[in-house]
């Protein structure tokens, strides 16, 4: 790794108002979005960087999961290194949508399915063991919603994944000082 | 329809045992890498090693609390693609994803004629109009002002969930 993106604090007030997110929500979220402890009582070392117990540490993450701001406590894979993955887009009638949205989510293979604002306007993320798999699963898809699915996968990936950066100065930067760099 | 990815598959049966086996998340209960073991009888020593091991060869990216960017108040969400020449993608990527305000930024094959757009990256954001001067600063700051380009906002959310890679024989879930 060439370099690293610091994940910002997060302070108090930007979130806990609305996410009723404690102190120490905010200081497990921002520091352990990587470095998960690789022991056998990890959430104990968690603790122990946090001032708290390992009891708690399970009660708070328990909860943000509950709540769903946490999708899950895990590894995030390397794109390409692990399965076969692409990107994938059709252009739904928006009186269709939510029924092509749910055929999309009938795959376990589909990890994430939004609507965006485009003509092509449902985009998905299929991943599956192997290329022969994701593309059954791609073509099933086309077939059960009757449209086509345009097909992108990655070429190349630029960016460094080290987390989701959390910080209450992101609105400002670009106005105040121009492009922040990593 | 082979060059879909750059990688070859580098796993092998038991590295693949390990990742269907936290593909849900790691338990939380005090000994998360003991109960991982148990489901696939491993030791608790091997269950880490193995995980230890996957992330020093960077097939793990990273381990630890994975969060949605929505619920944390990022409501705003753009996709930003530009059609730009193939001999010059590399260079604009990079220096895309220097921006702090960039999460991910890719270079996708383009799917013609409907879709053209080669270079993407995503932008979170607590408001429209931020997520809208940040893309103004980039491509200020990268010279794109004149590149093809389309803003595609998420709307609604139908599934957000880590990648399953491992599936039983059954064809839904």
């Amino acid at each position: 790794m060439g370099y690293h993106k610091q994940i910002t604090p997060l302070t108090e007030d930007v979130l806990s108002a609305s996410l009723s997110l404690t102190v120490a929500d905010l200081a497990l979220l921002n520091a352990y979005q990587k470095n998960f402890p690789l022991v056998s009582r990890p959430y104990a070392e968690i603790a122990a960087g946090l001032q708290l117990t390992e009891e708690q540490v399970i009660q708070r993450l328990t909860h943000l999961r509950k709540v769903g701001v946490v999708s899950r406590i895990g590894a995030v894979l390397q794109t390409g290194k692990a399965g076969m993955s692409t990107l994938a887009a059709m252009e739904v009638p928006v009186r269709d949508l939510e029924k092509v949205a749910q055929i999309v989510n009938s795959y376990p293979e589909v990890n994430h399915n939004y609507e965006r604002e485009h003509a092509l306007n449902l985009w998905f993320v299929v991943t599956a063991a192997d290329e022969e798999r994701l593309m059954f699963v791609l073509s099933e898809i086309a077939e059960h919603a009757g449209t086509e699915v345009h097909i992108l996968p990655m070429l190349d990936n630029f960016h460094i994944d080290l987390g989701f950066p959390l910080t209450q100065e992101q609105d400002e930067r670009v106005d105040d000082a121009g492009p922040d760099f990593k | 329809m082979r060059g879909l990815m750059m990688q070859d598959r580098t796993l092998n049966n038991r590295e693949l045992t390990l990742l269907t086996a936290i593909q849900e998340g790691f338990p939380l209960t005090s000994r998360p890498f003991q109960q991982i073991g148990q489901k696939v009888g491993w030791s608790e020593d091997e269950v880490i090693s193995g995980l230890s091991d996957l992330q020093n060869r960077g097939i793990i990216k990273r381990m630890g609390v994975i969060v949605r960017h929505r619920e944390l108040g990022f409501k705003a969400n753009a996709m930003v693609v530009w059609d730009v020449p193939e001999d010059q993608v590399s260079r604009l990527g990079k220096k895309i994803s220097q921006l702090d305000f960039v999460t991910l930024c890719y270079h996708r094959r383009r799917s013609l004629p409907r879709w053209p757009y080669n270079l993407y990256c995503m932008i979170h954001g607590r408001e429209r109009d931020q997520v809208l001067k940040s893309i103004d600063s980039l491509e200020g700051y990268c010279g794109m002002k004149d590149i093809p380009k389309q803003v595609l906002f998420s709307l609604r959310r139908f599934k957000q969930q880590g990648a399953h890679y491992f599936q039983p024989s059954s064809k839904r879930s």
